[in-house]
């Protein structure tokens, strides 16, 4: 292990989550925080602490001179990103190289390569991964838009070649739209992005969102297997699972195999993900795009595999071959992850930043709770709401629902309002535990049977 | 004459326009109706726009751009 000391450029459930893996390797940390995170747990938890600016990400963790700069003067031999902010900024892995340390990541250029849509689309092409439909690569103009909707059909989905996170996408139904909305997403996104590219690809109804967690450590590559995330409100993750529910083994097979295709195809060094969309019907995958990260998510493939994606993630980094070989990855159970964030869900998920008066978490088998939260922490409005992640393993699904919900009922999290009802509504459901499934699904289920406010028995008054 | 207050619904950053590049919702002096929209609240990644919630004349901003805010903290007053 050549990473004595690491510095953990980002915050909350990630930040302890890292320190916690890098100091059981026996790795010093240095944690890195905004003037609105002092009392944050991964400040009290690191081996040291640098107030790197003001609360707005843009002056704190987005701050690429600050983070090298405090980095530096730490003395410490690499930086990990964890997800969101920095983690996937092409520039900042280079800038952190540059300075003469260890990006935990891969390099600048895969970051880049693998970043923009339309390129990540043709390297999975030429890996034999299948993608969907659509404009193969940028569109140049309104003309070509009518060509390429008239060979794969309405509804077309229109994204910014640059955007991210459920960003600078429009789904059209007709020519009509198609001209009146081409322009504007054009505009929008040389606003948002810098760059106004766009692509096209076809929408797929009902699709489930699969995706397939990857490794490397540029010469040898593996896949934990997949994670279902198909239940999502607003293009946001809710709900995470491993396996995919009711996946046929030859799909499943076919899926993870083209995944490390991809990751070999560029050398990939890392933990990576590797996202497509799964139609059900005609038992079809697509590949969508690479997320060169640590997911939220990855706590799910962690508690069915048995290994530790982050600690390996410091290891391939410090220069370590890869631990394991494809035979040594054997799934075993399932298990799912809740988000739990700060939002109410009885009001429309209402943002509800504030101070946590009692923290109790359940001590059960097979049950594990990723935090920020502390008794008496207050949590900061500037960023993300998500506060934790409690991770469930059973045997099989419906012992793992059975634990899920025992353990939901003994999560107690009071003095602000959080998700925990809408779990606990979700683990009772029917929809769930018939594996109803598609990315689409939560939305119109929270307005008919979540609106049902006798299912829901709220944790907080 | 009487002073009317406008105050944050909630914590977090406040706005007084709509993207960076936008004019101010309100410029200091100006006259406000209750339904007017007087600046924007960014918690936790969602925005919220804040209305007058009273009707009156002269506003003057309390909060500059970008700053943080409480919840119940005081943005603005107008002359009612």
């Amino acid at each position: 292990m050549t990473i004595k000391s690491v510095l953990v450029a980002n915050r909350g459930e990630i930040a302890v989550r890292i320190i916690k893996a890098a100091q059981s390797l026996g790795v010093r940390t240095v944690q890195v925080h905004s003037a609105a995170d002092v009392d944050m747990l991964a400040v009290k938890l690191a081996d040291e602490a640098v107030n790197i600016g003001s609360p707005a990400p843009k002056k704190s963790y987005l701050n690429i001179e600050a983070v090298i700069s405090a980095a530096k003067a730490a003395g410490v031999d690499a930086i990990h990103p964890g997800y969101g902010f920095l983690s996937e900024n092409g520039d900042f892995a280079d800038a952190v190289v540059a300075a003469g340390m260890i990006f935990v990541g891969p390099s600048g250029d895969a970051i880049r390569l693998l970043g923009d849509k339309v390129a990540a689309r043709e390297v999975a092409a030429r890996a034999g991964v299948p993608t969907v439909p659509g404009s193969g690569g940028r569109v140049a103009d309104l003309t070509q838009a009518h060509e390429i909707a008239a060979r794969t059909g309405f509804p077309v989905m229109i994204k910014a070649a640059a955007g991210g996170g459920g960003r600078g996408i429009r789904i059209v139904d007709s020519l009509a739209e198609l001209d009146k909305q081409f322009p504007l997403a054009s505009a929008e996104a040389a606003a948002a992005f810098g760059d106004g590219g766009l692509y096209m690809e076809k929408v797929i109804t009902k699709a489930r969102h699969v995706e397939v967690q990857i490794f490397g450590d540029g010469e040898n590559f593996v896949h934990f297997y997949e994670r279902e995330c198909s239940l999502q409100r607003r293009r946001q993750k809710v709900w995470e699972e491993a396996p995919a529910f009711q996946l046929p083994q030859v799909v499943r097979q076919k899926l993870c195999e083209s995944a490390v295709a991809l990751a070999r195809e560029v050398k990939y060094k890392g933990a990576g993900t590797v996202e497509y969309l799964y139609d059900d019907s005609t038992r079809e995958f697509y590949f969508i795009e690479v997320n060169t990260r640590i997911q939220v998510e990855h706590p799910v493939t962690e508690m069915i595999t048995g290994f530790d994606l982050v600690q390996e993630m410091l290891k391939v980094a410090g220069g370590a071959k890869l631990s394991v070989t494809q035979d040594d990855i054997r799934p075993h159970g399932h298990a799912i992850e809740c988000r739990i964030n700060a939002e109410d869900p009885l009001k429309d998920f209402a943002p509800s930043p504030g101070t946590i008066s009692r923290l109790e978490v359940p001590e059960q088998e097979g049950v594990r709770f990723d935090t920020m939260l502390y008794e008496g922490y207050t949590i900061p409005p500037f960023y993300d709401s998500l506060l934790g992640k409690l991770i469930v393993w059973g045997e099989t699904r419906s012992e793992c629902l059975k634990r899920l919900r025992h353990a939901l009922d003994g999560l107690k999290i009071e003095g602000v309002p959080t998700t925990v009802p809408l779990h606990q509504a979700l683990a009772q459901s029917a929809a769930v535990q018939t594996g109803a499934f598609h990315t689409r699904f939560l939305e119109g289920w929270l307005d008919t049977d979540f609106a049902c406010k006798d299912k829901v028995r709220p944790e907080v008054a | 004459m009487s002073k009317l207050e406008i105050r944050s619904p909630l914590p977090g950053t406040f706005y007084r326009t709509s993207s960076p590049d936008a004019a101010p919702f309100k410029a200091d002096g100006d006259a406000v109706s209750e339904s007017d929209v007087v600046g924007v609240i960014e918690v936790m990644k969602t925005f919220h726009e804040i209305t007058a919630g009273v009707s009156g004349k002269n506003i003057v901003f309390l909060c500059d751009n970008e700053e943080p805010v409480m919840a119940g903290q005081v943005i603005a007053e107008v002359e009612g």
